[in-house]
């Protein structure tokens, strides 16, 4: 009797060799499954092994046990392995076959945009915003007194001709299409005083001028003033260098020029080194050095008396740049009369 | 303002340094330069050099040539061939007995063509001309550059030196000044030098002009200029100061010298003849625009005025006027008054026009243009010469109204100070002296009944450095005001600076705060950030609403325009279709428009309003075009007319414009003192495919209606404003069955209409040949927008447990508006509805004739349970008895 446990543990010992064989000829779903049945299912070659086990000694009993189970659980491990790797070939050739293309083109969705003229404007306003200038709109269609005389142009003074003015008819040139931010000033003025004022004053303002690519009859400007107890023309020359530093770079420097504005004294056209040549002369520069940028100076005491202020205490700075210039230097833009065309080959360039 | 430096460096010093140096000085003073020409500089020292013409001579074998021998300092005289036609008239006339000099060029000195077309550069060579050697020539002012002049040779002046190089002659620099209008008192040459002398901190040099009656130029013998004439100014406002001087035996017909002639050039005024050149000359040196006038012009104008001779013989005549004296009286214009100018035409002048009169009527118009009739001409031979100054902002006034800008109304335009007429009036006569031959009377006639007192600024010295945030030495705030011609006086703290009498522009202390940083140096300025407190700030809704607006757009995937705000009557009116059921056909343009008779709830109109539109227009008077000669009130031509400018070349455009309308406010009419309202808007046009094409196949829809619509609530919505109620609308430019009114509830339950959005009516369509297709548009009124937007809502709870759906498809008649489906079904459903979406709608056979099958998901939800099918199922029964008896619909499955 001794030696049938034996001989029959060798029989477990090559039903596995022999399973393991089959499970390494399954292949695909349907001939694991098969294999699972015929091994390890109910009844499977191996699992009915235990059902001899009332044949054996009962002292042999729990070494055949022990070695069913064993075969039973490697049997186990080897399909478990097998059926994962088929799950991941399958897996594997299912994604490949649904490889795509990725260099076709993507699917827009539909997109807004902001004009250019508005993208500049708000890129400015929001540097002005930081150093603690709100934004003050202003009515476009104005009063001669406040576009021109209350900014210290008296009629028929000399100064309006720097401006060409649309009028509205019959109103005897009293009445106008502003030509400049400036008019904002009084207005602000008139809303603020006796408080300090620190705004910006975006806007469309309007000249009787030829359409040409480099002159317009409308166009942005934004203008900005300080008014309050202290307030110098060093710290007009700061807010200025503070804002070409951020919009025009930290390396860019400025140039102060005398000018005549009427609404200033003293007046100033501030220059900024040219971004191509650093002030060495080039193209773009037209061989100056230097790209002239906007106008500015302290309010006229007669400003400030108009808009309420006591100009013996108070003083203050204003300064008017141009966005659609600073924008058409920097894009490259050759002819101003893209802005109004909306064509939208132009307007998509931007934002 | 061209200014000649040559010129210039007479007045200052200006050794050691360039015309650029100055340029760059005067500049950054305010006196900008725009450009700094050099003349000759390129002109060969070696080869071209002063000639003196010794005689001409014929040539042997041409009769259109001639030989020149000149002497050029080296000896033996040069033969040179030419053909000048200012030489061919001293052919074989012997030696001259006074010089001729001239540009001597010699073989290898690269010129200017004279016969090319344009500006071509040669190198000169030696060849023989009709068998005599070529190797040398005389220059035309083409030939060196000067002008385009190649009729003859140039001729310089008699003293310049033989053999000099001709860059040491005429070599020059001319700087272009673009002088600000405050800058009156840099308007010549004096103005200038006083200007760099005191920025290069040297010695200003002024010119001698002084001319007593002791002067050589003025002869004791005749009687004296208050004889000649007598000045009546009747509007001293119009004119503080006249003064005339006489100088007769002058010939007019002379030319100027050459310096003189080349330095009017050079300043860009063209040479005429000795007389005019001398005001012209006396202008640029010293700023003050005389006018020359016939002075036996005027004798005879008086004589015939005085009516002496008119009833007797010629002899007696003229004996009798002998004794009448012209009298020149300065006033304003008189309505209706006319004159003809020396350019022969006759003008209408307006009322208040400031007018040089005589006893027969107007001479000139002060300051801008004289009269034909007394003009000066070849047969002058006495004149009276005007030195004046006048009511600037009159004299802009005609020049501009007249369209005559002139060196002359340029210079009156920015006022001349009274004090420019005593050297302007001595040195014009003085030329006219010198170059054209005249005598000056003794004396002038000089009228000053409003002299301008000189004014003194008495400030705060702190008062700088308040200003400037930069403490400058007092030292140098006097030595700045001393150099600009100030009288300056620092008292302890107080500065006193008496104001120079050519100085026109300075009154107040922030005048003489730019007199000194401007001299001092503006860029020396320290940049200082704000260190002020920062202003209390201030809510900005209005900025706050237009660019929340924009965003909202841009995320709705609108792309921005900007129109021009300026229309045309016409242009806009071609957005009004005639007879739209409901509107009154004068509406005319501006659109806004909608037949409130089928808003339901809407109590007002939207926009302009029913108004008759033309007579609301905000006009333009002095408009560039018929195109552009109103201020918009629709928003729809700037999108219409980019659609159509971009649907040439592309198939889809999803547009928006925020901006302002411009109207009179009804019952209002212009005035010089009102102001048209400009409300501001947001309107968007839609057309083409809803997405652009794809490669994925699967055509998209066209845009219509509803992607409008939908386009409108996204925005309202991103706005906070998403109760949006739509009822059938009616206006003027678009599709009377496809239009809706656009209106939301405010916060005390009244409902305000925002706008209105809808399908553009065909014949519109057309107008703007705009494809066949539909195309959306809306216009909403952002004032009523302000009213609703951004306000502040507490959020709505929202359910972890699942949602339950169950779909309804409602037959109704077509006349029932989806709305009103909704709106029962919602009104049923209780709160365990939370959501109602139509999905379909189906019109066909099976549901019959004048009926359509609504299709709704309805989603249910507990705040607190799952919910149970059966529930669910009771209240959706509730929901298709409801719908029965509100709007008579029928549920199918």
């Amino acid at each position: 009797m001794g030696s049938e446990p034996i001989a029959t543990i060798a029989r477990i010992e090559m039903l596995r060799r022999e399973a393991e064989v089959a499970l390494d000829a399954a292949k695909g779903d349907a001939a694991l499954t098969a294999w699972k049945g015929e091994w390890l299912g109910k009844g499977g070659r191996i699992t009915s092994l235990l059902r001899s086990v009332g044949a054996l000694d009962a002292a042999d009993r729990p070494a055949f046990g022990a070695a069913v189970n064993a075969a039973s659980r490697t049997l186990e491990a080897a399909y478990e392995a097998a059926a994962s790797s088929r799950q991941a070939d399958a897996m594997a050739s299912a994604l490949a076959a649904e490889a795509i293309d990725v260099t076709l083109p993507g699917t827009p969705p539909p997109r807004g945009r902001l004009h250019p003229s508005t993208i500049i404007l708000r890129r400015m306003l929001d540097i002005f915003a930081e150093m603690g200038f709100q934004v003050f709109l202003s009515r476009e269609v104005e009063l001669d007194d406040v576009n021109f005389t209350l900014l210290n142009h008296p009629p028929h003074h000399p100064a309006r001709d720097m401006q060409d003015t649309f009028y509205i008819a019959g109103t005897n040139e009293q009445v106008l299409l502003r030509t400049h931010t400036s008019p904002g000033q009084i207005r602000a003025m008139g809303a603020y005083a006796p408080d300090p004022i620190r705004i910006v004053l975006p806007g469309m303002v309007y000249r009787n001028e030829k359409i040409t690519p480099r002159s317009e009859i409308q166009f942005t400007q934004v203008e900005g003033l300080a008014v309050g107890p202290h307030i110098t023309m060093a710290n007009l020359r700061g807010t200025i260098d503070g804002f070409v530093h951020r919009y025009y770079g930290p390396n860019r420097r400025t140039r102060f020029r005398t000018s005549y504005f009427p609404f200033t004294e003293p007046s100033a056209e501030v220059d900024v080194s040219c971004g191509l040549c650093d002030g060495a002369g080039c193209r773009l520069c037209k061989d100056a050095g230097w790209l002239e940028i906007l106008g500015c100076g302290m309010v006229h005491p007669n400003v400030l008396a108009n808009g309420g202020y006591d100009p013996a205490v108070v003083s203050g700075f204003a300064f008017g740049l141009g966005p659609m210039r600073a924008q058409m230097m920097a894009h490259g833009i050759d002819d101003i009369r893209h802005y109004w065309g909306n064509d939208v080959r132009f307007l998509e360039q931007f934002g | 303002m061209k200014l000649v430096w040559s010129w210039l460096s007479e007045h200052v010093d200006l050794t050691g340094v360039t015309p650029e140096h100055v340029a760059e000085r005067l500049t950054v003073a305010g006196l900008e330069v725009d450009k700094v020409e050099r003349i000759g500089d390129w002109w060969d020292r070696e080869r071209l050099v002063v000639g003196n013409v010794l005689r001409v001579l014929s040539h042997p074998d041409a009769e259109r040539l001639v030989l020149a021998d000149v002497d050029w300092g080296a000896g033996a005289p040069h033969r040179v061939v030419t053909g000048a036609p200012n030489l061919l008239a001293f052919r074989d006339a012997g030696d001259f007995d006074k010089p001729m000099k001239v540009v001597f060029a010699r073989e290898g000195v690269e010129l200017y063509d004279g016969h090319a077309e344009g500006w071509v550069k040669v190198k000169l060579k030696g060849r023989p001309v009709r068998g005599v050697m070529s190797d040398a020539m005389v220059c035309s002012e083409k030939e060196i550059g000067l002008s385009e002049d190649h009729d003859g040779i140039l001729i310089l002046d008699d003293d310049a030196p033989v053999g000099a190089p001709i860059a040491d002659v005429l070599g020059d620099a001319v700087l272009t000044l673009e002088l600000t209008a405050n800058y009156a008192h840099a308007s010549n040459v004096v103005g200038i030098a006083r200007e760099v002398a005191a920025l290069l901190d040297r010695p200003f040099t002024p010119p001698e002009w002084r001319l007593d009656d002791a002067d050589a130029v003025v002869d004791a013998s005749l009687p004296a200029a208050a004889t000649w004439c007598r000045v009546v100014i009747d509007d001293d406002e119009a004119c503080p100061r006249y003064s005339a001087r006489i100088v007769t035996g002058v010939d007019a017909t002379r030319p100027s010298p050459a310096w003189l002639q080349r330095r009017l050039r050079l300043s860009g005024m063209r040479p005429i003849n000795a007389v005019v050149d001398a005001t012209n000359y006396a202008m640029l040196l010293w700023g003050e625009p005389l006018h020359a006038f016939d002075y036996d012009r005027l004798k005879a104008r008086a004589v015939a005025a005085s009516g002496v001779g008119a009833s007797t013989g010629d002899a007696t005549a003229a004996s009798a006027g002998a004794g009448v004296v012209p009298t020149i009286t300065v006033r304003r214009s008189t309505p209706g008054e006319r004159m003809t100018t020396l350019d022969g035409i006759d003008r209408a002048l307006d009322a208040g026009t400031i007018l040089i009169t005589d006893d027969a009527g107007p001479i000139a118009i002060a300051g801008v243009m004289g009269g034909a009739e007394t003009e000066v001409t070849d047969a002058t031979r006495t004149i009276l010469l005007e030195a004046a100054t006048f009511h600037f902002p009159s004299i802009r006034r005609a020049s501009r109204d007249l369209k005559l800008p002139s060196e002359s109304s340029w210079r009156f335009s920015r006022d001349v100070p009274p004090a420019l007429i005593d050297p302007g009036s001595a040195v014009g006569s003085r030329l006219l002296a010198e170059h054209a031959g005249g005598r000056v009377a003794p004396g002038i006639v000089d009228v000053h009944p409003r002299p301008r007192p000189a004014v003194e600024v008495v400030m705060p010295l702190s008062e700088i450095d308040r200003l400037l945030g930069a403490e400058i030495p007092v030292a140098d705030i006097e030595a700045i005001l001393a150099r600009l011609g100030f009288t300056a006086v620092v008292d302890g703290d107080t500065l006193a600076a008496v104001v120079p009498p050519h100085r026109v522009d300075i009154e107040l202390p922030a005048d003489i705060v730019e007199e000194i940083v401007r001299v001092w140096g503006l860029d020396r300025l320290p940049s200082v950030p704000l260190a002020d407190a920062l202003p209390a700030q201030r809510e900005n809704r209005t900025q706050w609403l237009e660019e929340a607006t924009r965003d909202a757009c841009v995320g709705a995937g609108l792309q921005e325009i900007v129109s021009y705000r300026m229309t045309s009557v016409v242009h806009e009116g071609e957005t009004v279709v005639a007879g739209i059921a409901g509107i009154a056909d004068d509406v005319g343009a501006g659109g806004d428009v909608v037949d409130v008779g089928d808003v339901g709830g809407v109590g007002h109109e939207v926009g302009a309003g029913g108004l008759p539109a033309e007579a609301r227009y905000v006009g333009i008077a002095n408009a560039i075009s018929p195109e552009r000669s109103v201020m918009r009130q629709s928003m729809l031509t700037g999108l219409l007319d980019a659609a159509a400018a971009n649907l040439r070349f592309t198939d889809r455009v999803a547009l928006f414009e925020v901006g302002s309308t411009y109207h009179w406010p009804a019952g209002t009419s212009p005035s010089p003192s009102t102001l048209p309202d400009e409300p501001r808007h947001v309107a968007l046009l839609l057309a083409g495919p809803q997405r652009a094409d794809d490669w994925r196949g699967g055509e998209a829809r066209p845009m219509d209606f509803y992607d409008a619509k939908g386009a409108v609530e996204a925005v309202l919505g991103a706005l906070g404003i998403d109760t949006l109620h739509f009822a059938p609308g009616r206006h003027a430019s678009l599709h009377p069955g496809r239009t809706a009114v656009v209106s939301a509830v405010d916060a005390d339950g009244t409902p305000r209409a925002l706008g209105y959005v809808g399908e553009l009516h065909p014949q519109v369509r057309r107008r703007w040949d705009l494809p066949e297709r539909s195309i959306a548009v809306a216009d909403l009124d952002l004032e009523a927008i302000d009213a609703l937007a951004g306000a502040i809502r507490p959020i709505a709870a929202f359910s972890p447990y699942p949602p339950v759906e169950r779909d309804l498809a409602v037959l109704v008649d077509e006349a029932i508006p989806a709305a009103d489906v909704e709106a029962a079904v919602r009104a049923a459903g209780g709160k365990l509805l939370v959501g109602v979406r139509l999905f379909d709608v189906y019109r066909g056979p099976q549901v019959g004739e004048g009926r359509k099958s609504l299709a709704l998901r309805l989603r249910f939800q507990s705040m607190d349970k799952t919910l149970e099918g059966a529930s669910v199922d009771r209240v959706r029964e509730q929901i298709v008895r409801a719908l029965g008896k509100a709007v008579g619909g029928e549920v199918r499955g």
